[in-house]
């Protein structure tokens, strides 16, 4: 058990680990931020992506130490007392989110998509979320949620 | 209530623009239509889900995300051989581990169970012998993961190895030792079940015939892969009360299951069902983790989680059974059908699950869309000792519609019709009854055919694209939810409460299961239609035996159409009650109170008018605390009486229409599929934006098992026999966003004389015609007839190689 000291979603956080934790158990497990999820354990879904410094990563195969000193953002950390963020506020809209167990990754890979390319073609929205299965949809709304989303950051 | 306003004839199906709302009255409409367009103010409209912000939030609990206090951590020991004796388990230094806290085995568990209640053929832990690579054999509960993973190392087991069956067709030739005792004294105990049904006159039939097609199919097995695995917790409470949390479907015959295994107390079991994150037919029954969390509860008085690894998914399995097939198809030279005889042989793996359902579903649900004079089919389902297979969305109709619809363009291709037309030709139409005594009401076929044709613009595109390019169709219909439950009862299928707030808040307790598909939201928009309540006054708890009535579960496509009409019953309840009250207070007939928009008013009068709270108040003062109950069951004359003929019978079946275009490299078989447009009969879409994701996901799933995926196990000669050849996520392929074709849906809405608001399934039915629309566009393509699935590169080359040597195809 050793302590690990984290920026997420804009806090300081203090936690103690066993060393072999990865992120995504560090924030479930350690911070009870149970949004990331887990659907394969070894970096094949998606499903635990969140951002680090900007990038989407797989936090489950990304040992938590790799992330001291990093900017974490996870799928609580998109939304902000004055609502929504509009890729959350769009696949709500869209019917994008069906189980919804891939929303939290697919969300936070589409920010930090919009966030380096505010205004991204369908094929770099499908490129930008290849990492992300989603069982449930087709993929279709999600590209027309992100595409919706782009617009209306663009439109601020 | 059964049945509502059975004989009504529905009105032609139209095609509902892409982004239309409210639905206007049509311009001709007339009878139930029009009465139920007019008066449509939330249901029809694109709407938010009302679980969609939890989960873009994060906030949503699914069962992995609770952790209770003095949690335990579980897990659970595997077979590593296909089919052994077990003769001996050590448990001894696993429990002496430090951390441990609970080890169970078989032996604490010794009572069979099975969804089906005629075939309960497994134990929560293997006890005498082990059937697959997999299967669980004891159970430990330890302080955390770790521990648990050490402590099973700890346990010792001795097997006796025995001969293991990979093949249905030499399970089923053998003599012994079988993989189950035979129920009867001298029947196989490598069979499941064997259904033989014929009607109609099949010989004259093909004798009558101008062109019978002959072939054989293998649809390989394939498995649902929810992103969420499965995850239990049970707690065992000191005044006897046991609760299990679980992602399951059907939290209500995981109650019944629960409580007859470990021996308890039905009132004294609740299941509860967090979100699920993805289900597909793969958490329709229930699982060993279940009855260990609960055992292990119990006997350590601690809270206890069991969460699948994602390879644990892919033995746990219950998907799609690989079917060997054969079809014989006769037609006149018109191209209308004279008979059709199949002959399937179905790999079931280790144990029954739905097994002896499927069986029957392999043949009873091909007799819709088309008109068939005489029908025969032979169906076997074998043990093999590989994971159960069980019902995936679509359960057991997707493989023989695919030969199916392949027969049809074989037949459309041998007169030289074209395929649209072909099936046009055969429809059966509405309020008819099916060659093997189905009756099927609205039904909204051609309208499905006559949008993809449009859409696809199909007629420049048939037989006239360059080679390597091609389009191809196929229809298909599916139940919406099976007449009766799984276990005879004269109950009603599905249950609802209703509770009124002096705040004008409504509550809905449903027992039905949100697992994605929107069940919450859908009982939400029906309240708000029914009360005229804004939706975010209404709240929701639903999947919880303590607490909602009975639904029997979210499988075979029955939630909407049957919860849909006991909510709908429920609300009008409350409804009549609030109009009664205001009526008084207004010296006016109960008809004339309008209750919309978060009002009441006068009809004809918007002058009059009270907020609902008040109008709730009101009605609460002459009534009491308001509430309701409303049910729904199924009507009983839909079916024949042969032994069976319950088998397939619905309320309602929607019917369905792909098409699919490809491309097709010559030099490699690598398949493009560029576009699917799916056509879609729901009856009603009650949200529109629902039913697409519903219709895409089904279209997309299809596509999925057409070009890659695969659950098959190694042979012996491949290391060991039954492993998994690939059970993770990397290696069992399924489409990322850039694999999957770009999806088109087109809902019809054919006005279901029964279904609430006339609304029909559409969660697994748009399915089944994806893989032989693709399989029928790589012929338009290349020539080239794929009979085998998956169309994988090798095979799709092979086949054109096999063309060009030998012109066969």
């Amino acid at each position: 058990m050793e302590v690990v000291r984290l920026r997420v979603n804009g806090d300081e956080r203090v936690c103690g680990v066993p060393t072999h934790y990865t992120l995504l158990e560090t924030l479930r497990y350690g911070l009870g931020l149970t949004g990331s999820k887990q659907g394969c354990d070894k970096g094949d879904c998606g499903a635990c992506t969140v951002i680090v410094d900007g990038r989407a990563v797989l936090s489950c195969i990304t040992p938590v130490w790799e992330a001291e000193g990093r900017e974490v953002r996870t799928v609580e950390g998109l939304a902000t007392a004055a609502g929504l963020h509009p890729v959350q506020d769009e696949f709500d809209l869209n019917g994008a989110a069906q189980c919804g167990f891939c929303t939290p990754g697919i969300l936070c890979s589409s920010v930090a998509l919009l966030d380096r390319n505010p205004s991204p073609t369908r094929g770099e929205i499908r490129a930008a979320l290849a990492g992300n299965l989603c069982r449930c949809t087709g993929y279709e709304k999600i590209y027309d949620a992100v595409e919706a989303a782009a617009e209306r950051l663009g439109d601020r | 209530m059964s049945g509502r306003g059975t004989g009504t004839v529905a009105p032609p199906a139209r095609v509902r623009e892409p982004g239309q709302g409210a639905q206007a009255a049509s311009p001709n409409g007339s009878g139930r239509e029009a009465e139920i367009s007019e008066a449509l103010a939330t249901i029809g409209r694109p709407m938010r889900k009302i679980d969609g912000r939890a989960k873009g939030t994060g906030r949503a609990r699914y069962t992995d995300d609770i952790r209770l206090p003095g949690m335990l951590h579980g897990k659970i020991l595997r077979s590593p051989h296909p089919h052994a004796r077990i003769l001996a388990v050590d448990t001894s230094r696993a429990e002496a581990l430090e951390g441990v806290h609970g080890v169970v085995t078989g032996r604490d568990m010794p009572t069979t169970y099975g969804i089906i209640p005629w075939t309960p053929d497994e134990y929560p832990l293997c006890v005498d012998k082990v059937r697959y690579v997999g299967d669980g054999v004891a159970a430990v509960a330890a302080v955390d993961e770790d521990t648990a993973n050490a402590a099973l190392a700890l346990i010792d087991v001795k097997y006796e190895e025995l001969p293991a069956y990979l093949d249905p067709h030499e399970a089923i030739a053998a003599d012994g030792p079988f993989i189950h005792e035979p129920r009867k004294k001298g029947w196989n105990g490598n069979i499941t079940k064997t259904v033989e049904l014929a009607f109609g006159d099949v010989d004259r039939g093909f004798e009558g015939s101008d062109l019978v097609v002959e072939g054989d199919y293998f649809f390989e097995g394939t498995t649902h892969t929810p992103i969420e695995p499965h995850c239990a917790i049970g707690l065992a409470e000191p005044d006897g009360k046991l609760t299990v949390w679980s992602a399951t479907q059907v939290p209500h015959y995981l109650h019944r299951e629960l409580a007859r295994v470990l021996e308890l107390d039905p009132a004294r079991v609740r299941v509860v069902q967090p979100p699920v994150g993805g289900a597909f037919g793969g958490k329709s029954e229930p699982f060993d983790l279940e009855f260990c969390v609960a055992k292990l509860s119990i006997i350590t008085g601690r809270p206890v989680k069991i969460l699948y690894t994602r390879e644990e998914v892919f033995y746990s399995h219950r998907g799609r059974h690989p079917f060997h097939m054969r079809y014989r198809t006769g037609a006149t030279r018109d191209g209308i059908l004279t008979a059709v005889d199949s002959r399937i042989v179905m790999d079931g793996g280790a144990y029954a699950s739905f097994g002896l359902v499927t069986t029957y579903y392999s043949g009873q649900l091909l007799t819709a869309p088309y008109r068939m004079p005489a029908y025969r089919f032979h169906s076997t389902r074998a043990y093999t000792n590989k994971p159960a297979c069980g019902p995936k969305r679509g359960h057991g109709s997707v493989q023989p519609r695919f030969a199916f619809e392949v027969q049809l363009d074989r037949i459309a291709e041998a007169l030289d019709i074209d395929p649209i037309e072909l099936r046009r030709r055969n429809f059966i139409g509405s309020d008819t009854r099916t060659v093997n005594d189905l009756r099927v009401t609205s039904n909204g076929f051609l309208e499905c055919l006559d949008a993809v044709e449009r859409a696809s613009d199909w007629q420049h595109k048939f037989r006239r694209l360059p080679y390597g390019r091609g389009v191809g169709v196929a229809g298909s219909t599916y139940i919406t939810g099976t007449n009766y439950p799984v276990y005879p009862n004269d109950m009603p299928q599905s249950g609802i409460q209703l509770q009124v707030d002096r705040s004008g808040r409504v509550a809905i307790f449903s027992g039905a299961s949100e697992i994605g598909q929107g069940v919450d939201s859908m009982v939400t928009y029906i309240v708000a239609e029914e009360l005229g309540v804004p939706l975010e006054h209404i709240r929701v708890l639903a999947g919880d035996t303590d607490f909602t009535p009975v639904d029997l579960g979210a499988y075979s496509s029955r939630v909407t159409f049957m919860l849909g009409n006991a909510c709908i019953d429920a609300a009008r309840r409350i409804k009549a009650m609030v109009q009664e009250a205001v009526a008084e207070a207004w010296g006016t007939k109960p008809r004339e109170v309008l209750l919309a928009g978060g009002l009441a008013v006068m009809a004809g009068d918007t002058g009059t008018g009270m907020p609902l709270r008040e109008a709730f108040n009101l009605a609460e003062a002459k009534f009491g605390t308001l509430g309701a109950t409303g049910s729904y069951n199924t009507p009983r004359d839909v079916h024949g009486s042969y032994r069976g003929a319950t088998i397939g019978a619905s309320p309602a079946y929607s019917f369905t229409a792909h098409v699919a275009e490809v491309e097709v490299d010559p030099e490699t078989g690598f398949v493009t599929v560029e576009k699917i447009w799916i056509a879609h009969d729901c009856g009603r879409a009650l949200n529109p934006v629902l039913v697409e994701g519903q219709m895409e996901g089904s279209a997309y799933m299809g596509f999925a098992e057409a070009l890659m995926e695969e659950q098959i196990f190694k042979s012996a000669d491949q290391g060991r026999a039954g492993l998994h050849n690939a059970p993770s996520l990397l290696d069992y392929r399924i489409p990322t966003s850039l694999d999957t074709p770009a999806l088109e849906s087109l809902i019809v809405e054919s006005i279901d004389p029964e279904g609430p608001y006339g609304a029909k399934e559409a969660g697994e039915g748009p399915l089944h015609p994806s893989i032989p629309a693709i399989a029928n566009a790589i012929h338009d393509a290349v020539g080239v007839r794929m009979n085998s699935l998956p169309f994988s590169p090798p095979r799709v080359w092979r086949a054109i190689q096999a063309a060009g040597d030998g012109g066969r195809g």
